[in-house]
């Protein structure tokens, strides 16, 4: 499983980095980052999708 | 059958954002509008609005700001003379913003709030609940709301702003008489925003004169945009909107949520066994206490959802209303601490989410840490007698619980 993140869709919300932090963090602007480049470690797929369904503009996207 | 007590008032055509029962307990109402017919209602009270109850109508509006504009954002129009004078230009920029100035209005000042920035506000929030509990923990009682809720974030954020903490009553009074009182009393609502602008006024004129180091007011003075300093207008009206956005709303989310707890030992129980749950609890909390109601103003004639809006109508986003829509959440009354999705708005959607919405998770996380640390059990001294304020912030106001001493 891989995620990104809709820079354009994304207003900062930082509920991405609430539910899992291991996979998301901040920018200086609070807009969210994704910390691990390509496929994420199986025990943190779960928080991934904990992540996607946190988000108020959808702006995770996960592709499996 | 409407849910009020008033047989005369129907939801859909006139409710009342500050009809006392409605303030009590708004959920009844936002449900009746909400699986209706016609759940964007109308009503011509207070100057005439919409009010959309489901959640994805809140979230288009909040993110369709060419239609919905930001030209006013509180509950209520602004009273007449604020057009005029020495302060006609100073709005709260940037959630009084629209694009393309939104832009670089937002971007400044968001620096100061991003997680790690915020970070170190923690320790002096945590000390300051502290001291505010040393001052009532052995009489066995204490009001949640107005000795504890109400005194945690004017401090925060006059820490933040470099003025003096020992001021926070009177801030305090300012922001009420902006978003409380004045929203139906043009007069009060003038005199505070008069009171806050002058205020500020002559912070700014200090730090001109006395520059200070690491001090969020010098920085924004000397901030350029495309090398150009930026209007010594857009400077006070930011501070003017920490202070408003600041206090009543995140002191509101506190004491909401210490007026849950308790209530429900259960979940008192489940924080203290648990602590690795509080992040997702703060927001359950935030969801289903969500303070903020913003308004928007209809930038041209649109048809939204079957309603005919014109030009110039305001627009209501409760933000309490879409954070309890069904089609959106399972069980949406319910408070569920470690509920899985959750895409709550109690901090808004779109380009004018709260900027200051990491300042008031951390506000809220640690003061609900800290009272339960120090006060694990405690309840409600009378239900009856909680007080609330509402129509933009709601929550409670006087909020007197009890305890076991020592």
């Amino acid at each position: 499983m891989k995620v990104r993140v809709d820079d354009d869709a994304c207003h900062g919300h930082q509920m991405c980095a609430i539910a899992a932090p291991e996979v998301f963090g901040s920018d200086d602007y609070g807009n969210a980052v994704v910390l691990i480049d390509g496929d994420l470690p199986p025990e943190l797929e779960a928080k991934a999708r904990r992540a996607e369904g946190n988000c108020p503009e959808r702006a995770i996207i996960i592709e499996d | 059958m409407t849910a009020t007590d008033d047989p005369r008032i129907d939801p859909l055509t006139d409710y009342d954002i500050f009809d006392r029962d409605f303030i009590l307990d708004p959920f009844p109402v936002m449900d009746e509008i909400r699986e209706s017919q016609c759940p964007i209602a109308h009503s011509d009270r207070w100057g005439g609005s919409w009010m959309p109850t489901r959640y994805n109508d809140i979230v288009a509006i909040a993110q369709e700001y060419e239609t919905f504009t930001s030209q006013q954002i509180l509950v209520t129009p602004p009273p007449p003379q604020q057009a005029e004078g020495a302060y006609a230009n100073v709005a709260a920029p940037p959630i009084s913003s629209d694009p393309p100035e939104h832009h670089w209005h937002r971007r400044l000042i968001l620096p100061f709030f991003a997680p790690q920035a915020v970070a170190k506000y923690e320790q002096g929030t945590r000390d300051l609940c502290n001291s505010l509990i040393d001052a009532f923990i052995d009489n066995g009682r204490g009001d949640a709301a107005a000795d504890y809720a109400q005194q945690i974030p004017v401090r925060v954020i006059a820490t933040m702003l470099g003025v003096p903490t020992d001021l926070s009553d009177t801030f305090t009074g300012w922001v009420r008489g902006v978003l409380e009182a004045g929203l139906t009393d043009p007069k009060v609502r003038m005199e505070s925003r008069m009171n806050i602008l002058n205020y500020f006024r002559a912070q700014i004129d200090d730090r001109k004169a006395n520059p200070r180091e690491n001090d969020l007011i010098t920085t924004l003075l000397n901030a350029e945009v495309d090398g150009q300093k930026v209007p010594e207008e857009y400077v006070h009206g930011v501070c003017n909107l920490m202070l408003v956005a600041g206090v009543d709303t995140t002191w509101s989310a506190i004491g909401a949520s210490l007026w849950h707890l308790a209530q429900h030992p259960e979940h008192r129980a489940q924080l203290r066994e648990n602590p690795d749950l509080w992040p997702m609890a703060i927001e359950e909390l935030l969801r289903a206490y969500a303070p903020v109601t913003m308004a928007r103003l209809v930038g041209h004639d649109t048809e939204f959802e079957g309603c005919p809006m014109k030009a110039g109508d305001r627009v209501l986003m409760s933000f309490p209303a879409a954070n309890r829509d069904p089609r959106q959440f399972d069980r949406p009354d319910e408070v569920i601490l470690d509920r899985e999705h959750n895409r709550h708005v109690a901090f808004g959607a779109g380009i004018h989410r709260c900027a200051g919405s990491n300042l008031a998770r951390l506000e809220l996380r640690v003061a609900l840490q800290t009272w339960l640390d120090r006060i694990p059990e405690f309840e409600l001294e009378d239900p009856s007698a909680v007080t609330w304020a509402g129509g933009q912030v709601r929550g409670p106001r006087q909020c007197q619980v009890r305890f076991p001493v020592g």
